[in-house]
């Protein structure tokens, strides 16, 4: 069994049962907090499953996908938790001005 | 060699990030979960990354593998911080079992400012908290 082998028929399925896994908890929630975390981790997985399709191709090129991945997976998880902490300062502003 | 190398990283690295997927749904609350996410996915992504550049063995695709560790070692305790302090302020609640929340009435609800608690006391009042916490 060569290394491009192993790679392909043992780790590759370890991690998409870990995607599946990742993915019933995106699904189930409950709050929105963990379907963003649930999203950040998908992407992190995914660059795993570059790197590993990058050696079994034996194509390098790869790797920069998984690069600019890393990077959009930080974007997002900074922008949902900015985003969500000012529709809830709106919400709460709403409420005063209601209540008045 | 190599090949023993790249076999051992990537399962130890496939094994932690299952681990990380499985407590990821067992785990009873949010804050649980991201601390999983933080760590034990940090460290499989490293791991298996590692194994990449073994089996290149190039210096372009190692410093491109350095990068992308470091980048992820550097975000993904931002990001749980975070998404972290977000859920805390939307009122996600924690586990019933949960022992301590250190920030319960410490945060102004409207401003997300910081406090101690501890800003209207005299420096007499402080000498003594001081003391008291010393004994």
């Amino acid at each position: 069994m060569t290394v491009e082998e192993y790679l392909y028929y043992i780790i590759l399925p370890i991690l998409a049962v870990s995607v599946l896994l990742v993915f019933y908890r995106f699904v189930i929630g409950p709050s929105i907090a963990d379907r963003v975390v649930a999203l950040d981790l998908l992407i992190t997985i995914g660059i795993t499953l570059i790197a590993l399709y990058s050696i079994v191709y034996d194509q390098s090129t790869f790797l920069d996908i998984a690069m600019i991945l890393g990077l959009i997976a930080f974007l997002s998880t900074v922008a949902f938790s900015y985003y969500l902490e000012k529709r809830m300062k709106a919400q709460r502003k709403d409420k005063k001005k209601k209540n008045e | 060699m190599s090949d023993i190398a790249i076999i051992i990283l990537s399962t130890f690295g496939a094994i932690f990030i299952l681990l990380a997927a499985v407590g990821f749904v067992r785990m009873p609350d949010t804050y649980l979960r991201i601390s999983v996410t933080t760590k034990a996915v940090t460290l499989g992504v490293g791991l298996i990354l590692a194994s990449a550049a073994i089996y290149f063995d190039d210096l372009s695709v190692t410093s491109r593998v350095l990068a992308i560790i470091l980048f992820i070692i550097l975000t993904a305790p931002v990001g749980g911080h975070l998404i972290g302090r977000t859920s805390y302020f939307l009122g996600v609640g924690m586990w019933k079992n949960s022992v301590l929340d250190e920030l319960k009435g410490m945060y102004k609800e409207n401003s997300h400012t910081l406090t101690s608690g501890f800003e209207g006391e005299t420096e007499e009042e402080e000498k003594e908290r001081k003391n008291q916490h010393n004994n």
